[in-house]
């Protein structure tokens, strides 16, 4: 089984740390979804990973070989972000035919297909593409690399409903046939919630939970009702948040619900969403 | 089997109930086969082994069964073992909410049982 091991990574921007000492595993064939605001850090971890940026310090391995300045072992990694790594000047099409030279195990006609159904216009250059067309772009390459690791660091950014199912359905439909792993930074998390089976979340540069989806939204519950009820319900419980709507309030509470419920309250599911956003508000 | 998923219950059992749906409604008759575990996840934008997780449940009930390398069928006698079950599970899915809303509403049983009544007639 094959790994990418994060260990006690620190990064700081003059003023800024940006990571302190995170540490992480990525294992083989998993949907990863890894949560942060905007700043938390998310971009500058997948980077490092890549050996697109160096940490100040702490270390990335694969199975136990370190990922920094190593073409072979980062050959099984491939990262699709922002920073185009293609010439200015390079028309798609010629880019997926460098990307073959690169990736060896890089499928062209699957890569042309995608480009059909998106209808990525393959003859303009990178450069001129649209913000929508430049994410499909990276993410034709990003799942025609057919390498173990694949990061996606907002993959939806620009894309219109239609082209966001559409990208779902291709990475599941090419995850089910050929497993690969795939870490997926998003802020889009209502959508993308049923598609990853483990979840990290950054807040300030530190890893503060680190979980299957399962055990993280099993971990909590929303009750909502008369506002005085909840208040003394809340009482002793680790509550990670309250929304009041006139006598009427919600918390959201760490644990499992008490078997005997005041009257008049409900109790229902924490979701991914709402569990982030009282996990990452204020902070 | 309806084609949105809430968030209320956990994916993977809204996916058995939808097939088990599929079954009574006649959409997945009893030996025909039903779509794979890639089809579902695909349709669905859901994790491939949460489509597995809730298809292994009718598994183990015996109302699918899989063939090695052909595929998922519906088991002979499907249909009533959903139907048994459905019926055990009755008065917990409706009965009791339907009470729990009426006490709340202020309707009596004898109101309750005219209105269902008039339910089968229509």
């Amino acid at each position: 089984m094959s790994r990418i091991e994060v260990k006690d990574v620190s990064k700081s921007f003059k003023d800024t740390q940006a990571l302190s000492c995170v540490n992480l595993c990525f294992e083989e064939n998993t949907i990863y979804g890894l949560l942060g605001r905007n700043g938390a850090g998310k971009s500058t971890l997948l980077n490092i990973i890549n050996n697109r940026l160096f940490a100040d310090s702490g270390r990335v391995t694969l199975d136990g070989v370190s990922l920094t300045e190593n073409t072979d072992a980062l050959s099984s990694c491939f990262l699709a972000n922002e920073n185009n790594l293609y010439p200015e000047g390079m028309k798609v099409s010629q880019a997926l035919k460098w990307s073959q030279e690169f990736y060896p195990d890089f499928d062209r006609a699957y890569a042309q297909k995608l480009c059909e159904s998106f209808k990525l216009p393959v003859k303009k250059k990178i450069k001129d593409l649209s913000t929508g067309y430049q994410s499909i772009f990276r993410n034709i390459v990003a799942l025609s690399v057919n390498v173990p690791f694949v990061f996606l660091d907002e993959p939806v950014l620009g894309l219109d409903a239609c082209h966001r199912d559409l990208f779902y359905r291709t990475l599941i439909e090419k995850y089910a046939k050929y497993p690969f792993t795939a870490v997926i930074s998003t802020h889009l998390i209502e959508e993308a919630a049923n598609l990853i089976e483990h979840v990290v979340v950054i807040r300030n540069g530190e890893i503060i939970r680190n979980e299957p989806l399962d055990t993280l939204l099993k971990s909590g519950y929303c009750i909502s009702g008369p506002g005085a009820q909840i208040d003394a319900y809340m009482e002793g419980k680790e509550v990670i948040g309250v929304d009041t709507l006139g006598g009427l309030k919600t918390a959201y509470v760490i644990g499992t619900p008490d078997s005997m419920l005041p009257s008049g309250t409900e109790v229902s599911r924490m979701d991914l969403q709402k569990l982030f956003i009282r996990l990452t508000d204020g902070a | 089997m309806k084609l949105n998923l809430d968030q209320e219950k956990p994916i993977f059992i809204q996916i058995a109930e939808g097939i088990e749906d599929g079954i009574l409604t006649g959409a997945f008759p009893e030996e025909s086969q039903i779509p794979s575990i890639t089809e579902f996840s695909v349709n669905y934008k859901i994790n491939p082994a949460t489509a597995l997780k809730g298809i292994n449940l009718l598994v183990d009930e015996a109302v699918i069964f899989k063939k090695r390398g052909v595929g998922m069928f519906v088991a002979q006698g499907a249909v009533s073992k959903l139907q048994k079950k459905r019926q055990d599970q009755f008065y917990d899915n409706y009965i009791s909410r339907l009470v729990d809303e009426a006490k709340r509403l202020g309707i009596t049983s004898d109101e309750i049982i005219a209105m269902i009544e008039r339910g089968f007639v229509q």
